[in-house]
């Protein structure tokens, strides 16, 4: 929607003040501010990292010995979905998000993103679109049809109740705040970057976030007709997916991995952006090949969109078909590859320091060039029709996410945590943490692939003893709950370093890009002074200029120091004000899903927020006059 | 650019590394999205195109001439809100107005045809549950429908902001990128027309399909 900036005679009544307060919760809901809105992102996605984790180890449980009884099979089939759907859209996608939002103003140097208040959109509309899909828990049973949502399994004649209709409504309101995000990134990047940041001088985890955004506003439309399609079918009877009447359920196969490889990639691009950020700092060493990484990121982007009937393989498309799926997919590899490759001469011959941020990322490279492995067997469709549906998938997959997306977010985390909040987290803890995490992580997955190699089935609650599956199963729920304990290592290394805080300087990791040249946490409005770029790591060469002549061996003490904020006057300094109307807006898109379930009554209420929200949106002054705005 | 400390007035862009505002840049790429979106049920519609297992089949159901007519009022409509833009960047603030109405107005004459047609559809038995035509074409067009009005809302609510002096030359902007909304949202009728309406409007039954015994 458009804004009249002019503050004049506009009005609509407002039924609450507007928040200004910096100070206190308002600050925090109604804030337009893209770090607190990430910190925001990363509480809300752990939060349900952990409810995913919980529902992992559930089915670990039930699966750790032969004809086990723990849980029956109806909740199992509840847990493997809602395990799957939260630990994809609830944690990986928003997990992404909250470095997007920390980072990309801080590394193209600008003050906050382009939209702050869509960007509070899309967190809120997030929020309360991950409380929609996980009421269903509450309200007669959650989604029990795999995280794809195949008919006929999920439709309304052999899969009767709401769960379904849920997760189609949950996936639907969290597409809207995933649009907005990645709409909101494309055009920060685009057009927020600091004067002489041209496109090949950008960080390598700001391309990676603007590949990522246009996929995410390519692919996620895809979804959101599926999504209605679904919906339709099940609250209103047509007959998308309705064999009876013509309807083809292999179709939803199409349009829902049309959707899902682009979305793989989603997952997976942040994390290589990250790895790409830390590989350098702690190498001491620019980053090998950085137009390389580049160009293969966006050829993955590219490519991804014709790689999806590889998950179709044995549907019966028929030779053409997997043929050229088989040739799209190994071709996928090759950039993938060049990207492992440059990665690996970043650290040859590097000054390497072993920080847990760097431990993480080394691990992302061993894990996720595993899980790559195991996935060009499967992209030859012979080979794959062997391993559909197996455990064998289900390792390769948790590789390249877990050993990948994950580790490379825990990575993150452990690299910009003395940025973010201006002290660092425990590195000795932060050790302990990464080889639980390591030697959990294998000892769940890799005992899979055999599993699957062996024949064992994806989503079966129970097994047979005499298979021969139950040493390698219970080897995965050691592992899992040796993750767990990972996991809990962490919080506590949270809660450890909140109370005995070692402060970080601006600049702890003598880092390369522009969120290291201001102070740690940063000021609200980031940089001071814009600044000017002239190379790629621009920072680095500002603080090493002579290293720019080529020599290996330069002067090695700083030329410039981290910004001082204590000379800055803030009055000069014009920050948008608080907004309470993104929230509302969020509540009523996810109170009119709920509705569209149960009354009608409901769907006015939440539309009539909306309404009402876009209305006051778009006629509020981006400052209120007459305050003393920062 | 200048690299002094730069102050921010009300949303000014700080930045702008290309020149093209922040708010045109987001139209164009969420028309790359919509783009997707509409492709998606535009194809779902040609999957299905000759499958429906019994009728009404759009043979028995799609009026060509009617539906000519409206899509002549749209398409106008894009001309329509051109000129009003053109007067509104000159400040010649009547016509400006009177150009916004017209377009609205017509956008309003689009929807009438679309209710008209759906309510003889459901009158003669064509519902989006009877069959898979009537479930592609009510979605799609449904779908197009509520950008149309969603368009409608935004340009009465840029009209009534020319009436209170708010939307002048300087910030035409704003009905440029409503424009643009509005001249994709055209675009996507004129592939629905040629889609839906003009190549399906002749198939009949299809093969194994039960013949359509007509309005009950």
């Amino acid at each position: 929607m458009s804004t009249i900036s002019k503050p004049k005679q506009f009005g609509l009544p407002r039924l609450f003040p507007r928040p200004m307060s910096h100070y206190g919760i308002w600050s925090w809901v109604g804030t337009v501010d893209h770090k607190k809105i990430g910190t925001m992102y990363g509480i809300v996605s752990f939060f349900w990292f952990i409810m995913g984790g919980i529902e992992a180890l559930l089915i670990r449980l039930q699966l750790s010995h032969a004809e086990a009884n723990i849980i029956d099979p109806e909740l199992y089939n509840q847990l493997f979905t809602m395990h799957g759907t939260t630990m994809v859209f609830l944690v990986v996608m928003p997990l992404s998000a909250a470095f997007f939002n920390w980072l990309i103003p801080l590394q193209i140097g600008a003050r906050d993103v382009a939209f702050p208040r869509l960007n509070a959109l899309s967190l809120w509309v997030f929020v309360f679109g991950s409380l929609l899909m996980n009421i269903s828990w509450f309200t007669g049973g959650a989604p029990n049809g795999g995280w794809f949502g195949y008919p006929p399994n999920s439709t309304i004649q052999f899969n009767p109740g709401n769960g379904m209709t849920y997760w189609v409504m949950g996936l639907n309101v969290l597409g809207v705040a995933s649009i907005a995000a990645g709409l909101n990134f494309i055009v920060t990047i685009i057009n927020m970057r600091a004067p002489g940041m041209s496109f090949m001088k950008m960080p390598v985890f700001t391309w990676m976030t603007f590949i990522t955004s246009i996929l995410i506003v390519l692919a996620l439309p895809i979804l959101g007709v599926a999504g209605i399609q679904m919906t339709a079918d099940r609250v209103y009877g047509t007959n998308f997916f309705n064999s009876e009447a013509g309807g083809d359920p292999i179709f939803w196969q199409h349009i829902f991995w049309l959707f899902g490889h682009p979305e793989v990639y989603i997952l997976i691009l942040p994390a290589m952006g990250i790895v790409s950020e830390i590989l350098p700092t702690f190498s001491r060493k620019p980053l090998f090949g950085y137009s390389f990484i580049i160009f293969s990121g966006a050829g993955i982007g590219f490519m991804g969109w014709f790689v999806w009937s590889h998950h179709m393989f044995t549907v019966g498309l028929g030779p053409a078909a997997n043929t050229a799926f088989t040739i799209s997919t190994m071709f996928i590899a090759v950039p993938t590859g060049v990207k492992i490759f440059n990665w690996m001469a970043t650290l040859w011959g590097g000054s390497i320091r072993l920080t847990t941020a760097m431990l993480f990322s080394i691990g992302f490279i061993a894990m996720f060039t595993i899980g790559g492995l195991s996935g060009v067997t499967h992209a030859v469709s012979p080979s794959d029709a062997q391993q559909q549906d197996t455990y064998y998938i289900v390792a390769h997959f948790h590789y390249v996410l877990f050993g990948g997306a994950i580790f490379a977010i825990f990575a993150g985390m452990f690299f910009w945590w003395p940025k973010f909040f201006g002290y660092f987290l425990s590195e000795r803890l932060g050790k302990l943490s990464f080889i639980l995490m390591m030697i959990g992580f294998n000892l769940q997955f890799a005992p899979m692939h055999w599993l699957g190699l062996n024949g064992m089935p994806r989503r079966i609650y129970t097994y047979a003893d005499n298979m021969g599956w139950e040493l390698s199963n219970l080897a995965a729920t050691i592992g899992g709950f040796t993750i767990a304990i990972a996991v809990a290592s962490f919080i506590v290394n949270v809660i450890y370093s909140m109370r005995n805080k070692k402060l970080a300087p601006g600049d702890p990791w003598d880092g390369r890009t522009l969120e290291w040249s201001i102070s740690s946490p940063p000021p609200h409005y980031n940089f001071a002074k814009l600044p000017e770029v002239s190379h790629i790591d621009d920072w680095w060469y500002k603080k090493y200029p002579s290293l720019l002549e080529g020599s290996p061996k330069g002067d090695l003490t700083p030329k410039v120091k981290v910004e001082d904020t204590s000379k800055v006057n803030e009055s000069d300094i014009h920050l948008p004000d608080l907004s309470y109307y993104p929230l509302f807006i969020g509540i009523g898109l996810s109170l009119a899903a709920l509705g569209v379930m149960y009354t009608y009554a409901l769907v006015t209420i939440g539309l009539i927020l909306v309404f009402w929200g876009s209305i006051g949106w778009s006629t509020e002054p981006v400052n209120e006059p007459g305050q003393d705005h920062h | 650019m200048s690299s002094d400390n730069i102050t921010v007035h009300h949303g000014e862009e700080i930045n702008n590394s290309t020149g093209v505002s922040n708010k045109k840049l987001l139209m164009w790429a969420f028309l790359g999205s919509d783009v997707m979106f509409f492709g998606t049920f535009i194809g779902t519609f040609m999957a299905y195109r000759n499958k429906s297992l019994n009728g009404p089949y759009p043979a028995d159901t799609l009026d060509i001439p009617i539906t000519t007519v409206s899509t002549f009022v749209l398409l106008m409509s894009s001309l329509g809100i051109v000129l009003a833009l053109h007067y509104l960047k000159e400040s010649r603030m009547g016509l400006a107005k009177l150009w916004l109405f017209a377009v609205i107005i017509m956008g309003l004459i689009f929807m009438g045809f679309q209710v008209y047609e759906f309510a003889h559809f459901a009158h003669i038995g064509m519902t989006p549950q009877v069959n898979l035509f009537g479930t592609t074409f009510f979605t799609l067009t449904s779908l197009h429908g509520a950008h149309v009005s969603l368009g409608i809302l935004w340009l009465i609510f840029l009209l009534y902001n020319e009436f209170n002096g708010n939307l002048t030359s300087d910030n035409a902007v704003d009905l440029e990128i409503a424009g643009l909304y509005w001249h994709f949202v055209d675009i996507v009728w004129i592939l629905i027309f040629g889609l839906l309406y003009l190549i399906t409007a002749g198939d009949g039954v299809p093969p194994g399909g039960i013949p359509w015994e007509g309005a009950h």
